[in-house]
This record gives structure tokens, C-alpha cells and sequence, in this order.
């Protein structure tokens, strides 16, 4: 069922149903943007005093300050904080959910097979309670495709940032990517592409380089 | 004593009857056949079906009339339009009803280029083997070191958005996967006794290819083709929904959310019933999908 919807309607349905349905609840939850209204903080440059910065610092600088949370964090901005993380939360829920159901549901299928050996049914012979049999002997070991799932799905992650970007009017990569092919900027297009491409493709590469961490039989070479 | 009839009869069927009879049987395929059945049949009968043209801007509404139907106690003076009305005064039922033929188009035609590319790419790299192994191969890797959406939007963006770019890059984006699948099956087939024996009896390698490899390929293909549908459909929406798609007058579901997205807070209904014809849509070939892959996977049929 989470595998068939589109997450760029499930974050409309929850932008509705938290942001006006739940109006003036506890649950109410903010739809768009990073902020709220009236909600900003200093850059890191005006908290520090960093006036003369240049070039790759001046840019690094820039980048820590805004990323909202990071900046609020190191200035102890608290009450920026809370609201940067409210903001953020039915983003996550929407883009989670569809990774969410795909990893349960490999979870289940792996987490099945694995119960079938033997070594679960001395285990069990053993006396060990039943919660050290499932987390230990059987979770461990039924790891394996579950990181190869989570590994894969994030590159759905970065297919649905343009989409959950743009639902939820946040400026990041996706909603840059998708300005940029309207205007048609290529080269914008190209670099975020490559850029993406980039971190799916380093993501791949350290879920093969865990495997050997998981299992020890396999060595990397 | 009745339990052995059930297998003389199913030795008596052709192996198409034999998936034929359980694929029919199977609870989660038999739900996505019945929403597939009505979708298609919504397409084929979009003018009956339809109230209103999907394209033409009605005089005697306001803009995004909330549903009415008369049935449920809306006045009778009012003009019935069950899903409402949208932002530029269409009726949304008629463009819903006519979204489907778009939708389930998109979905065959770019699954069957997909296929078609991927699978001849895949036996002739399986079959032919060495540097145009390589070759094909390493280009698929290319693919996919991107995230699917994100090619196709770049896709989109180098040949510029329209239907058929869409089509193409949906498509191009989904030719690894059935390249991948098909290499695979190929490289274990080809080395099986019959196709040896075959070989020894002077068949061409081409005709061996198509007449002995090929057809113990298909299977994986079928399944993975009905779940490509899926996602053909759902990335097409995506991508109409970041304007990347059909041109506005067109009724296409992803469009459709795309235009109304902000006005979600007060005209809910434009953005919930596109998205839930979307979800149904989807959800009816992943159901098949995943029946037919209960059904023809090998391991399963031993297994009960």
C-alpha cells in the first residue's frame, strides 16, 4: 500500500490534515517553510564577530549559518531550534513513509527465513529468552539485505527531494534542480545532478563496505 | 482421497493454463485485476462516462465548487458535479475520467519501450558476451548510479518537457533494471544441456537465442514489467507535477495536483481525488506484480 502512493500527495494529505485539521490543537504542525514568521537568527558571521572572511571560509561560514539547525545549535538559539525541528517534521514523515513500508516488509520476509535455521532452534534448546534469540541470533543475521534495502532506498529519498521540496517550500537541492530546469539553466541542472549522483553512488558504496563489518566471512579485498 | 484429484488435473494443463488458473485464485492479484478492469474500462468509456468535456471552462460555476451531489442533499438547482469543481472551472470527474486513458498510455507504452530496450540489450550482452558485455553493461551501471527520478528529470530537462519526453525519459530510466534482470537469466540458461545440445544439432546462434534462451528469460521480465507499469505511471505523475510534463490544458492526474497544490487548504478535494486515482491506479499493477510473482517464481510453486 506505501509503495503505491505518490509522496507528493501523502505530503498534501498531511500538510491538511496536521495543518488545518488539527488547528489549534497541540497537534497542529507547521505545513511549509523552515521558519516561521518572526522566528530568525543572527548569522554565524554577526554572532562571532567574523566581518573580514574570504573566499572558501567566507563560503563555509555562510553555509553553517544557514543551515538553520546547525547555527542554532552552536549558538545554543534554543527557541530557533525547536521551531526548525518542528518545521521539519512532516517532511520526514512524508518522505519516510514510503521507505518505511519497503524496509518492514524486507525486515519480515528476511527476519522469517532466518528463523527457519537451525542454529535458532538450538537457541532456543539453549533456554535463552525468546527476546535474546530474536534480537541477537536471528536480527544480526538477517541484516544483510535489509542494510542492501535501506541502502537503495535512499536513492528514492533523493528522487522524492524535489517533489517533498516543493510540497513543503523548502529551499534545498530539489527545489533548486526543478527552478533550474524551468529556467533552463543547464549547467545548474548538471551539477545538481552530479551532485545527487554523487551521494547516491558514495551511499552505495559504504552499504557494501558495511556488509563486511555485518558479516565477518566476507573480506573486503 | 479427493485431495489427489486437484493433481491429475493440474498435470493435464499447459504450463500458460496452469499460471492462468492461480494467478486467478490469487486473493491480492484478483483486487488489482478488478481495480485494472475498471480503470481500463473508465478509459475506453471516457466520452459516455464523462459529464462534461475535461478541457472546455464551464460559464455557470464558481471556481473550485466544492462536490455536489444531489443524491447526498446538494440543492437540486445547483448543477451536480461529483468531485467538484477546479481552478479553471473544469469539471474534475471528466478529468479524472479522462486522466486515466493518459495515465494507463504512459504506463504500457513506456514499460513496453523499457522492455523492449532493456531486453534486447540484456541477451545480446548475456549472449554475445565479451567487450560488448563490457560495454553494454558498463553503460548500464551509468544509469544507474543516478536516482531514477533524478535522470528523468535531467532527461526532461535536456530534451525539454512535453508528453512524449516524459515517455522517453521514463523510459531510459528504466532500461536497466529489465537489461540487468534479462543478462542475468541469459548467462545461466545459455550454459544448460539443451541449449548445448541444440547447438550441437546446428542451430544458428540467433535462432538459438530466440527460440531456446529467450523464452526461459520471460519470466522475471513479466513480473518486473508489471511493477515498471507502476512506477512509469507514478514517476509520470512526478513529473507532471513539477510541470516538467504535459502541457496545462491536459488532463493528466500529476498535473492536475501540480496546479491545485496550493490550494490545498481550501479546495481539499482537487488535491485528494487526483492523488487517490493516482494511488489506485499504481496500486492495482503492483498487486498483480507481486501476484505474479507468487505465481511464476519457481522457489514459491515447490514451497505450497
Amino acid at each position: 500500500m506505501g509503495v503505491s502512493m505518490p509522496v507528493f500527495w501523502l505530503g498534501l494529505v498531511l500538510a491538511y490534515l496536521f495543518a488545518l485539521t488539527f488547528k489549534g490543537t497541540p497537534l497542529w504542525i507547521p505545513p511549509s517553510g523552515r521558519l516561521s514568521s518572526g522566528v530568525t537568527i543572527p548569522s554565524l558571521m554577526e554572532t562571532f564577530n567574523l566581518q573580514n572572511l574570504s573566499g572558501p571560509m567566507l563560503a563555509l561560514v555562510t553555509f553553517g549559518s544557514n543551515s538553520v539547525i546547525f547555527n542554532a545549535l552552536i549558538t545554543g538559539n534554543f527557541v530557533v531550534l525547536k521551531d526548525a525541528l518542528w518545521h521539519l517534521i512532516l517532511p520526514c514523515v512524508a518522505v519516510g513513509t514510503i521507505p518505511l513500508s519497503i524496509i518492514a516488509r524486507m525486515t519480515r520476509s528476511s527476519l522469517l527465513e532466518v528463523l527457519g535455521q537451525d542454529y535458532i532452534r538450538t537457541a532456543r534448546a539453549k533456554g535463552l529468552i525468546e527476546r535474546v534469540v530474536i534480537y541477537k541470533h536471528a536480527l544480526r543475521n538477517a541484516l544483510l539485505p535489509i542494510v542492501t534495502i535501506i541502502g537503495l532506498s535512499i536513492g528514492g529519498l533523493l528522487s522524492g527531494a524535489p517533489l517533498t521540496e516543493t510540497v513543503f517550500s523548502l529551499p534545498g537541492i530539489g527545489t533548486q534542480l526543478v527552478t533550474a530546469i524551468l529556467s533552463r539553466d543547464y549547467s545548474v541542472v548538471q551539477a545538481f545532478t552530479v551532485i545527487i549522483a554523487f551521494i547516491f553512488v558514495t551511499i552505495n558504496l559504504i552499504v557494501d563496505l558495511s556488509y563486511a563489518f555485518l558479516d565477518p566471512r566476507i573480506r573486503l579485498q | 482421497m479427493t485431495s489427489a484429484e486437484p493433481l491429475i488435473h493440474a498435470s493435464q494443463r499447459t504450463p500458460f493454463q496452469n499460471v492462468m488458473h492461480r494467478i486467478v485464485r490469487h486473493r491480492s492479484a484478483q483486487v488489482g485485476f478488478i481495480i485494472l478492469g475498471l480503470m481500463i474500462a473508465m478509459a475506453i468509456l471516457a466520452p459516455v462516462l464523462a459529464p462534461f468535456d475535461p478541457i472546455k471552462v464551464l460559464t455557470d460555476v464558481k471556481v473550485r465548487t466544492p462536490p455536489c451531489i444531489h443524491v447526498l442533499g446538494c440543492p437540486a438547482d445547483k448543477p451536480e458535479h461529483i468531485f467538484g469543481v477546479d481552478g479553471n472551472r473544469r469539471d474534475l470527474l471528466s478529468r479524472i475520467i479522462y486522466g486515466a486513458r493518459l495515465s494507463l498510455i504512459i504506463g504500457f507504452a513506456s514499460a513496453t519501450f523499457a522492455i523492449l530496450t532493456g531486453v534486447i540489450l540484456g541477451a545480446l550482452a548475456g549472449f554475445i558476451g565479451g567487450w560488448f558485455d563490457n560495454l553494454v553493461m558498463r553503460l548500464m551501471d551509468i544509469l544507474l548510479a543516478f536516482p531514477s527520478l533524478i535522470l528523468a528529470i535531467a532527461i526532461v530537462a535536456v530534451l525539454g518537457s512535453g508528453l512524449i519526453n516524459v515517455l522517453l525519459a521514463i523510459s531510459i530510466v528504466a532500461i536497466p533494471v529489465y537489461a540487468r534482470i534479462v543478462r542475468a537469466s541469459v548467462l545461466q540458461v545459455k550454459e544448460q544441456d539443451f541449449v548445448s545440445a541444440s547447438r550441437a544439432l546446428g542451430a544458428s546462434p540467433f535462432g538459438l537465442l530466440i527460440n531456446h534462451v529467450m523464452p526461459n528469460t520471460l519470466t522475471p521480465i513479466i513480473v518486473q514489467g508489471s511493477l515498471g507499469i507502476a512506477s512509469a505511471i507514478l514517476d509520470s505523475a512526478a513529473l507532471s507535477f513539477l510541470g516538467l510534463g504535459a502541457p496545462p490544458p491536459t488532463p493528466e492526474w500529476g498535473l492536475m495536483l501540480g496546479e491545485e497544490r496550493n490550494s490545498v487548504f481550501n479546495a481539499p478535494h482537487l488535491v485528494f481525488i487526483p492523488g487517490i486515482a493516482i494511488m489506485l491506479t499504481v496500486l492495482a499493477f503492483n498487486l498483480i506484480g507481486d501476484g505474479l510473482r507468487d505465481v511464476l517464481d519457481p522457489r514459491l510453486v515447490h514451497g505450497g
